[in-house]
């Protein structure tokens, strides 16, 4: 989400399932949707099948992916960036790149303020660096600007200064020999793969790349992203049918609960948090969040419309709408995010913690603090479907129960089938899920276990008073646990008669609105999420019959690309692919006519063809603006050049735990993450081990027949028949080295702590040579804990309490460890 | 049949307690088309939970709601019918001896858990709730702004939970005052 947002403009994946079958190159990398999402193989194979399509993995291990890909290159984990930096240097310096695409769709041609500075220059860091703050001074990354404000730009990319040359300049240094140094990739093997993928660049190939956990997860993971979404840039991929970047979400509805914004940051649908140091008031928020161009320019529409949602009739334009009840942060991740989370636990800031469905003592990093964090919690209520390790930590089978004060409430809960709802799939496609069986005993669903806990809340609160006890009762809470009226909220409504200038009603009281194009920040209308509004909206399904549009399923597929236009709904508006704009060439006319997907129709006046224009449908040729494909970004144009926290170009830094040193610079570790240093030297603490003690890389990963930390796969039989407990995955030469056999039991140590599991010996990993250096990797399942018919081990006692240097998202997928066979 | 029991004691038991308003009492199992080729016990389609494919399933349910049969829909274009292990397994979730069935709660120090009812249970998790907000909450910041926030009290949301749990899960939230509001789409 923080790597494809700066870059495109929305933290989604872009295109759809169906669509991998329109790709000639799929590259699978920190992914194995062969294991974790295999209805898309079906797809793929479709593409292979079809038109010939390569099938190209990147993994530390030989996958179930990998072994039925077309060719497969070995990476160790946490040298992402090194990898996709030379993809990116061996594109350019080969011309492989999609020229007009990249010229006219992204910002290659702008020139960048003339003291900047890149890591080719100054040893690992970009300008700006302030090492007390540990934080960049980002003053010089910017474009250049003539005095009227337009941005300077070389169309012909020959400008020293364009992002095209600076980029060009950043990615020589990751030559395929660097390449083969840092990744432990062999020559041969990049060279096959970026040839084949590179192969993509032709105005009428598109390649698509799907990643999941396995970029995001690391102290890089954003700017892994980043890279990625990079690449299908200069490639000419996103935006097309089979291009795109293809983010694979671990679960159901990771897309929908990002939209909906469980998370400290942001408020739903990507708006930001209100700040205490720049955010005042209402006004000062809108000023300073509202872009001058872009569609974001619409933010205060979609923010009043949300404080309406929530504060309904209290909420006017006298008293900024409520603006003031919203919670205001004073810090970003190392202050709110995961791992501060907990350290706020650990050291009493936080004393109730309110959980729905989640398992920190068995997803969370260095798990054992986690786990030993909960005990000084005052109180926890918890809503589950299964006793997991969280619910009952107090009386794990290391811990004294007498010892642990917590008050602990576990609240039974539905379960997917026993209640309505909508979940959203990697794709962006809202489905709908009626209530298709009772839930056993005294369950109920989350909604109206949280609806009981308000009702109750608001009535102390009026009873009683409190602190700002008019942030609950005044709250909009007219839906009760009405699904219906709840959807009817997020869709979005007129609050009162609107007309048009002429006079006209376009929009009564209480209609739901079509979508989020109609909302208003005068206070007439509400929506709770205005990126799904329509969702709740009727629709044709193609075949006459109009429903509710996330409700449909319409079988019609127009073009033959698999869109399905009418089933179910995609956010927005129903867009199967976002930034289609880049499906035509700049004139508006196909790329290639079997990918035709969207294109100006002279004679019409407007955009047509099988998708939802993600653009301005009646912009025509003479309108300024028609070759600004990405509607997000203020400047219409993807974005090669992008301010992160560690920078606008995505640079190598090893993992807090690696077995080399940086090779492409001095600086060996992401310079603006922050290193927790709590209960160091103890027993259960932040503590990071070293390549003397812990010589051996290590990746956690799933299985097919697990799910998560668990919670809805350990207790189902046929899962557990298949796949009983954990093991360690390592290579026969590593075997041999340690005197370990398939099948012994091993303990696996590293810093944190010590777990027992079978070994599984396997020629699937492979020793790296990396710089003359071998290296062995391990990889293990995180699926398990004392609980559940599935027991064993949990993997996560062994991972690292350290985060990305935008999200704050765990170091799970590289940190060191020692293997040993057990006595 | 022990579904409806609850209903109508939680029903009953609302109405004379006064203190927790409880959601009113939902339909029975939604009214779908049954196809007339498969099991005559009715066939719903939902979403698989597992991963974020999104899958298509149908699901065959009793009289009771109880699950019995499971397969994948035929007609999903994301999956032409076919399934996983773990969307193959999915009505063992449903069907589960092992699910949590009741309210439970554990007391300082003690080492098992007690029994309660919803009655007993919600006014304790409110009171909790409003004493550690009431205690901890921060009207100003040290400049004098606005922050109407607590520090005390968080909230950890989940990524299979649906759209509509999760928005309710964050106005509730935010409402609340909380800042530390998380889940796992961050780890």
């Amino acid at each position: 989400m923080a790597g494809l947002g700066p870059t495109y403009g929305r933290g989604a994946m872009t295109n759809q399932w169906r669509d991998l079958k329109n790709a000639d190159a799929i590259l699978v990398c920190g992914a194995n949707p062969a294991e974790n999402h295999p209805a898309s193989m079906a797809h793929i194979n479709k593409a292979r099948d079809e038109r010939g399509a390569k099938l190209i993995v990147v993994d530390p291990r030989f996958t179930r992916t990998a072994s039925t890909a077309d060719m497969y290159a070995p990476i160790r984990s946490g040298s992402d960036i090194a990898f996709w930096g030379g993809l990116m240097s061996y594109i350019i310096e080969n011309h492989l790149y999609h020229e007009e695409y990249v010229a006219k769709y992204t910002d290659a041609p702008f020139l960048v303020n003339e003291g900047f500075q890149s890591p080719a220059e100054l040893d690992g860091y970009f300008t700006g660096f302030d090492s007390e703050k540990q934080s960049y001074n980002q003053e010089t990354w910017v474009y250049q600007k003539d005095d009227e404000g337009s941005i300077l730009r070389d169309e012909t990319l020959q400008d020293p200064r364009c992002v095209f040359q600076l980029l060009k300049a950043h990615y020589a240094r990751y030559t395929v020999d660097m390449v083969q140094k840092v990744c432990g990739m062999p020559k041969d093997k990049f060279l096959e793969v970026a040839q084949a993928f590179a192969a993509t660049g032709a105005p009428d190939k598109t390649g698509t790349i799907l990643y999941a956990m396995g970029q995001t997860q690391h102290t890089v993971g954003t700017q892994n992203v980043r890279a990625i979404a990079m690449v299908q840039l200069l490639l000419g991929n996103t935006g097309r049918p089979g291009g795109g970047v293809n983010a694979l979400r671990g679960e159901s509805n990771v897309q929908g609960s990002t939209d909906m914004a469980v998370l400290f940051d942001s408020i739903p649908a990507y708006m930001a948090i209100p700040n205490a140091t720049k955010h005042k008031d209402l006004a000062e928020y809108l000023e300073k969040e509202t872009p001058t161009g872009g569609y974001w320019v619409n933010k205060p529409k979609f923010l009043i419309s949300l404080l309406k949602a929530w504060w309904g009739e209290n909420a006017t334009g006298r008293n900024d709408f409520c603006f003031d009840y919203l919670p205001k942060v004073s810090g970003g991740i190392n202050s709110y995010a995961w791992i501060a989370l907990f350290h706020a636990i650990n050291d009493g800031t936080i004393k109730g913690l309110w959980i729905m469905g989640q398992n920190p003592a068995v997803g969370g990093p260095n798990a054992r603090f986690e786990k030993q964090a909960l005990e000084k919690l005052e109180w926890m209520v918890i809503q589950e479907i299964a006793p997991t390790a969280t619910t009952d930590f107090w009386r794990a089978p290391d811990v004294d129960p007498a010892s642990i004060p917590t008050e602990v409430f576990l609240l039974p809960a539905a379960d997917a089938m026993e209640k309505e709802g909508t979940i959203v799939t990697s794709g962006r496609l809202i489905q709908y899920r009626p209530k298709v069986a009772e839930a056993r005993g005294d369950a109920w669903g989350d909604i109206e276990i949280m609806d009981m806990i308000y009702q109750e809340l608001s009535r102390l609160y009026e009873a009683e008073g409190g602190a700002l006890p008019e942030a609950l009762f005044e709250l909009n809470w007219s839906h009760g646990s009405d699904f219906d009226k709840i959807c009817q909220e997020i869709n979005g409504y007129y609050t009162q008669d609107v007309s048009d200038e002429d006079g006209n009603v376009v929009g009564k009281a209480g209609d739901m609105v079509v979508n989020f194009s109609k909302l208003r920040d005068d206070g007439s209308t509400v929506c709770g999420c205005w990126v799904f509004s329509g969702y709740w909206y009727p629709a044709d399904d193609g075949d006459g019959n109009v429903l509710t549009a996330c409700k449909r399923h319409g079988q019609k597929d127009p073009g033959g690309l698999a869109m399905y236009p009418y089933w179910a709904f995609s956010w927005p508006v129903n867009r199967r692919i976002i930034y289609n704009r880049c499906s035509a060439d700049p004139e508006g006319k196909p790329w290639s006519e079997d990918k035709a997907f969207i294109w100006w129709d002279e004679a019409e006046g407007k955009w047509t063809g099988y998708d939802v224009p993600d653009f301005v449908a009646t912009k025509g040729p003479s309108d300024p603006g028609f070759a600004d494909p990405y509607i997000m970004q203020v400047e219409g144009k993807g974005k090669l050049f992008a301010a992160r926290n560690e920078g606008p170009f995505p640079e190598h830094y090893e993992p807090l735990e690696s077995p080399v040193t940086n090779l492409l610079s001095s600086v060996q570790f992401n310079p603006v993450v922050k290193r927790w240093d709590v209960q160091s030297g103890e027993e259960v603490g932040d503590n990071v081990g070293t390549a003397e003690e812990f010589p051996i890389v290590c990746s956690t990963y799933r299985v097919c027949e697990h799910w998560q930390a668990g919670g809805m796969s350990v207790w189902l039989p046929w899962l557990v028949e298949a796949q009983p407990e954990p093991f360690l995955e390592m290579s026969v030469e590593l075997a041999r080295e340690k005197g370990v056999s398939n099948g012994d039991r091993v303990v696996v140590s590293s810093a944190r702590g010590e777990v027992e599991m079978v070994a599984i010996v396997t020629p699937r990993f492979k020793p790296f040579s990396l710089n003359g250096q071998v290296v062995h990797e391990v990889g293990m399942p995180w699926h398990f804990s004392w609980q559940g018919l599935a027991k064993g081990a949990t993997a996560n006692f062994l991972t690292p309490h350290v985060g990305d240097g935008n999200t704050g998202i765990p170091e799970y997928k590289a940190f060191l460890v020692d293997v040993r066979k057990a006595v | 049949m022990h579904s409806i029991t609850r209903r109508q004691f939680l029903k009953g038991s609302g109405a004379t307690a006064g203190a927790v308003l409880l959601p009113p009492a939902m339909p029975g199992r939604q009214e779908v088309p049954t196809f007339p080729l498969h099991k005559r016990v009715g066939e719903s389609r939902t979403i698989c939970p597992y991963c974020s494919c999104g899958c298509g399933l149908l699901i065959a349910t009793d009289s009771s709601g109880h699950i019995l049969n499971s397969e994948g829909d035929p007609d999903h274009p994301n999956n032409r019918g076919a399934l996983d292990p773990k969307s193959i397994a999915v009505r063992q979730l449903s069907t589960s001896p092992h699910r949590q069935s009741k309210v439970l709660h554990r007391a300082p120090g003690a080492s098992a858990w007690e029994e309660m009812t919803w009655e007993q249970a919600i006014p304790l998790v409110a009171r909790k709730i409003k004493d550690t907000r009431d205690a901890t909450f921060q009207t100003t910041d040290e400049n004098g702004v606005t922050v109407n926030r607590t520090t005390g009290l968080a909230f950890l949301g989940g990524a299979a939970n649906n759209d509509e749990d999760c928005y309710i899960a964050t106005k509730l939230a935010r409402a609340l005052g909380v800042v530390y509001l998380e889940h796992q789409a961050r780890i």
